[in-house]
């Protein structure tokens, strides 16, 4: 560990580091703003001067920029020293030159970079006298709002937005002090990680419109560490409140998960909490006055879970404590996944993979550090965005990283890095059913049916392990495909394989396992990775219940059946004829949720449940990392509860022996421990709701929260009680411990001086690190001996059957999401719905683009536009998955059209 | 002997003394236009409301008596949604108007605010709103804040360069 000496105090930093990272990391406040932790240094901006000293006699020293310099032993350097400081507050002041004077206005005033750092270098009063340039604004799209005049130059967007993240439609444009950060011309930007220039340009040029509709100061919020409701990834994120509304998602570093960077589905998609279309009353249908209040409801519950045989249907996206309830109240025997059977099949194969221990299934994180990755028919880009973010990582980095081994240069030294690298990419293989914008960095592609991309990954796996069957009937590209990424593989250290559900194959799944096991006994640190559709999806296969199809099956003979469905619009999972037919055999139907939908419709008793913001919570990730999402805000509506409160309160007045306590979070999950031992380690997710640092909570508001004496002052001018929060160590005051909390229990991240989100850097152990005491997060299955079992049942290779086409689902981004499409913004980047057949089906049934074409699926008939897409394999026919107004649909299926209208 | 003979001294020589005291409410004591009472939110030149909806007046008050929403118009001019203040709270300590960034919210000679019921103290946007500019006239935020938000064109502002034309290479 190489020792430095800032302003003549030895310090220990680590080698590898630049200056400006060994400053932070130490604590020192040193100003910056071209440098980003995930994007490393091109000494753009002049701000992060120092003073380097020769020996311990040089007492001039020169000025360099600190994230341009390398960490040497026994290094003297100035942080202090004079000239050092008046150069930076110089580099301010000329940046102010130009910057105008609308902070009051900007929506990044209070947590922006540019107002720490003016503040930090102590420039206070402007002494140019000229006039300030001003810029034309663009737009860009729904979710972006563009304010030229506030740019200062130092290229984090255009480095982020093409480096980082792949985008190609924002670039920097003229020349001198004229440069321009935009597009080319108006329109909507095209990356679906776009958001993540809000939080990466340190001035308000690019800002969130949909916090802009009702905006808020960062210090007004009412925040809390919540998990984003989206996707498997289980990205964290701060979610902020203001006068009973949910006001913005913003980033929540974790190392381990999604460091620095969201998709724009989860940072925009929150718009469902404060929808419309919400149920905030209890009602009891079929009665003249349907609403009822908390005790009407739950005495009229009563009567009907006494003497009926009680039936629970679970939620992928509800909470772990959640479905447990309703498991806890049913009975094991009686809980079921509201998922189809094919979907319950296939999930169970994956945890069975990782419980077995055999392989290791890799954090994001370790995703960006693989050096070989292979995903197997997953389309990452629409189902799991975060993750197509770290697999471009991974690929530019591996790249990087053999470039450098040949002439030393430090992994922070970006452009340098970029120089050298030049065109060459690490090894990626997407092997997808249809084109992604993943195959651009892409070493191998192939598009193809599900089964034939599981024959190509089984005849990988036999290539990489002979004893393996061969795959019988394999065509020569087949071939010569697999022996190409195989050798790729095997020459990896650290190869990652990436599949999923998307594609509903369970062959993909056993081929993706075969090749990771296969890697894994060639002494490689294999990883394998599966996407999962909904955010607790991994939660609940674990819980490991029968499918829907199951309980039609179960429910068909029994007679006074009551279902209580939690928080699942069947009819987005299953068939509509097969909820039909179940909803018709059950006597009462409870539905608890949060939005009205199709199945909340068919409700007896509706009971209105909280959001992930109204509520506490713990969600299982893809890689089986628990995680809790904590309350951001207490209902003003009474009725709205989290779902486990009502389940428990049904399940206590079912039993005498309950005493009338409420159930807090973490009891929940001792007791999941315990009856499912699967779970183990789940109660360790966050501390305890009686956890006090010194006695104290964790406020959730800033020490400069306004407005608490007048807020409700317009329906009582007698302030009420601050609301009390039994369920977690975080308090709904500004007192409390301001301290660094435990990092499950961080509501936002500010320190001293760092009001933006750069204030990060103080959380963490070293700057890009993980955070102090570790990030958050249990991961409940860990890599064991175990010896893998392979599978031997390779599938035929796929045939298209004439007049008929499988029907598989297509995910968007935006769209597909149940809940996301209640953002204004996404709904309008949402796909109308279509219907999608290759190009030589769509010649030989003469169609065109556009054409009207019927399909007769599950008994039902859609018409929809012909979309002919050149690169589907023929056979196959895609319908957009999870659209408004579409229903589930028996994937896999094969249909025909019944009726084409010319 | 001698003290009591002063003391009687002097309180008959301020007989002759002008009054300290004024016969309010007959007649109204005057005070200087910096003095801290009622607090108004008042107008630009144009007639258009000053405040911008910052929050920084909200986030200045030591008792936390302030409380507001912003929204925009379609040009993009921010304004108070509501803007509340709690007078049963309030202070009148100024720092709201030190805090605030276009002049819009200030502090006036008026103390007379009196009301039987404290609820009655409570000041909602139209209450407080002046049709005046009150002690900066002349001032409008938006014609130095660079920003296009309806009152004037990119460029057209005070010490304002016109608009770059990015497609141009001349110096």
């Amino acid at each position: 560990m190489p020792t430095i000496y800032i302003d003549n105090k030895p310090f220990d930093v680590k080698a590898g580091k630049n200056l400006l990272e060994a400053c932070l990391s130490l604590g020192l406040d040193l100003p910056y703003f071209c440098w980003h932790p995930a994007m490393g240094s091109i000494g753009a901006c002049r701000q992060c001067a120092i003073k380097v000293f020769k020996d311990e006699e040089d007492t001039r020293g020169r000025i360099v920029m600190s994230c341009m310099e390398g960490v040497k032993d026994g290094m003297r350097i100035s942080v202090e020293d004079a000239a050092a400081k008046a150069f930076r507050s110089q580099v301010v002041e000329w940046l102010m030159t130009n910057h105008p004077h609308d902070c009051p206005v900007c929506d990044e005033g209070g947590s922006c970079h540019l107002q720490d750092i003016t503040v930090m270098t102590g420039h206070n009063y402007r002494r140019y006298e000229f006039k300030k340039r001003t810029y034309p604004n663009q737009y860009l799209g729904p979710l972006i709002n563009h304010e030229m005049n506030r740019c200062i130059q130092c290229y984090r967007c255009v480095r982020y937005y093409r480096d980082y993240a792949g985008g190609k439609d924002l670039n920097v444009f003229a020349a001198h002090n004229h440069v321009y950060f935009g597009r080319e011309k108006d329109g909507v930007l095209q990356s679906p990680f776009s958001g993540n220039l809000v939080e990466v340009c340190p001035t308000g040029v690019f800002t969130d419109k949909t916090l802009k509709e009702h905006y808020t100061r960062k210090w007004d919020l009412t925040n809390a560490p919540t998990v984003c409701q989206h996707c498997s990834l289980g990205c964290n994120t701060i979610s902020g409140e203001r006068y009973g509304k949910l006001r913005n998602v913003v980033n929540r570093y974790n190392s381990e998960v999604n460091g620095y960077f969201l998709c724009d589905k989860g940072r925009f998609g929150y718009e469902f909490v404060n929808s419309e279309n919400r149920i905030t009353q209890p009602l009891i249908r079929n009665r003249t006055v349907e609403a009822a209040g908390h005790d009407a409801v739950m005495q009229h519950v009563r009567t009907l879970v006494s003497g009926h045989t009680l039936i629970g249907i679970g939620s992928p996206r509800a909470s772990l404590e959640s479905n447990f309830a309703l498991m806890e109240l049913v009975g094991k025997e009686n809980f079921y996944q509201g998922i189809t059977d094919d979907l319950v099949y296939i999930e169970q194969k994956i945890v069975d993979i990782l419980q077995s221990g055999t392989i290791h299934t890799p954090s994001l994180k370790e995703i960006e550090q693989a050096d070989a990755v292979l995903v197997l028919g997953e389309d990452i880009w629409n189902t799991a965005p975060v993750m197509a973010l770290a697999v471009r990582q991974s690929v530019m980095k591996t790249a990087a990283t053999h470039s450098t081994e040949q002439v030393p240069l430090p992994a922070w030294h970006d452009n340098a890095v970029k120089e050298l690298v030049q065109e060459d990419k690490g090894f990626l293989a997407n092997i997808t059913l249809l084109p992604s914008p993943l195959d651009e960095i892409s070493t191998a592609t192939m598009k193809a049916a599900p089964d034939d991309i599981a024959r190509l990954g089984f005849a990988i796996a036999h290539l990489l392990n002979p004893s393996l069957p061969e795959v019988p009937n394999a065509s020569e590209a087949l071939i010569s495909h697999a022996s190409n990424i195989s050798k790729a593989l095997q020459q990896a250290k650290h190869p990652v394989i990436i599949t999923g559900t998307s594609c509903w194959s369970n062959a993909l799944i056993r081929a993706a396992f075969d090749i990771a096991a296969a890697l894994d006994m060639n002494e490689k640190k294999a990883g394998l990775a599966f996407v999962m559709q909904e955010c607790n999806s991994m939660g609940l296969a674990m819980m490991r219940a029968s499918s829907f199809d199951r309980v039609v099956a179960n429910v068909r003979n029994a007679a006074n059946v009551t279902a209580i469905i939690l928080e699942n619009d069947l009819y987005r999972y299953i068939p509509a004829a097969e909820v039909d037919a179940f909803f018709s055999k059950c006597k009462n139907i409870i539905v608890l949720d949060t939005l009205h939908n199709r199945t909340t419709e068919k409700a007896h008793v509706l009971i209105p449940a909280a959001t992930f913001a109204e509520g506490d919570g713990t969600f299982v990730n893809n890689e089986a990392r628990a995680q809790r999402s904590s309350q951001v805000f207490m209902p003003a509506n009474k009725e709205i509860k989290e779902s486990f409160k009502w389940l428990s309160d049904i399940k206590s007045s079912r039993t005498i022996t309950a005493n009338g306590h409420d159930k807090h979070p973490d009891d929940l999950m001792l007791a999941l421990e315990s009856k499912l031992p699967q779970f183990a380690g789940v109660s360790r997710v966050a501390p305890p709701h009686d956890y006090r640092v010194h006695g104290a909570r964790i406020p959730r508001e800033s020490h400069r929260y306004s407005g608490r004496t007048a807020m409700l002052a317009n329906l009582s001018v007698s302030e009420p009680q601050p609301l009390q929060d039994d369920d977690s160590s975080l308090s709904y005051t500004m007192e409390g411990y301001r301290g660094m909390p435990p990092s499950p229990l961080i509501p936002f991240f500010w320190s001293p001086g760092w009001n933006s989100c750069q204030s990060v850097n103080k959380y963490q152990q070293e700057t890009g690190g993980s955070l102090k005491g570790g990030d958050p997060g249990v991961r409940l299955f860990e890599q064991t001996t175990a010896a893998p079992v392979f599978s031997k049942d390779i599938p035929d290779a796929f045939a298209p059957r004439p007049g008929k086409w499988m029907l598989l689902p297509q995910y968007h981004l935006f769209g597909s999401g149940e809940l996301s499409i209640y953002t204004k913004g996404i709904a309008s980047l949402s796909p109308e719905p279509y219907i999608s057949l290759s190009k030589r089906d769509a010649e030989t049934s003469r169609l065109n683009n556009g054409d009207p074409v019927s399909v007769k699926t599950n008994g039902k008939t859609y018409a929809f536009p012909l979309s002919i897409n050149e690169s589907l394999p023929d056979g196959i026919m895609l319908l957009p998955a999870g659209l408004t107004g579409l229903e589930a649909q028996d994937w896999g299926a094969w249909v025909n059209i019944s009726t084409v209208i010319v | 002997m001698i003290s009591h003979l002063r003391t009687m001294w002097l309180v008959f020589i301020h007989l002759f003394k002008k009054k300290v005291t004024i016969e309010y409410p007959e007649k109204r004591v005057e005070l200087p236009p910096r003095w801290r009472g009622r607090i108004v939110l008042t107008k630009d030149p144009d007639g258009g409301e000053r405040c911008v909806g910052c929050y920084l007046c909200a986030a200045a008050c030591p008792v936390d008596c302030i409380a507001l929403q912003a929204t925009e118009t379609e040009e993009g001019r921010r304004y108070p949604e509501f803007f509340r203040i709690n007078f049963s709270r309030c202070i009148f300590c100024g720092y709201c108007e030190e805090a605030c960034p276009t002049y819009a919210i200030q502090l006036i000679p008026d103390f007379e605010m009196a009301e039987y019921k404290r609820q009655d103290l409570v000041y909602e946007k139209e209450d407080l709103l002046i049709n005046s500019q009150g002690k900066y006239p002349g001032y409008n935020f938006y014609n130095v804040a660079g920003l296009d938000a309806g009152v004037k064109e990119k460029g057209k502002g005070k010490d304002e360069e016109k608009p770059v034309d990015v497609k141009s290479l001349l110096p």
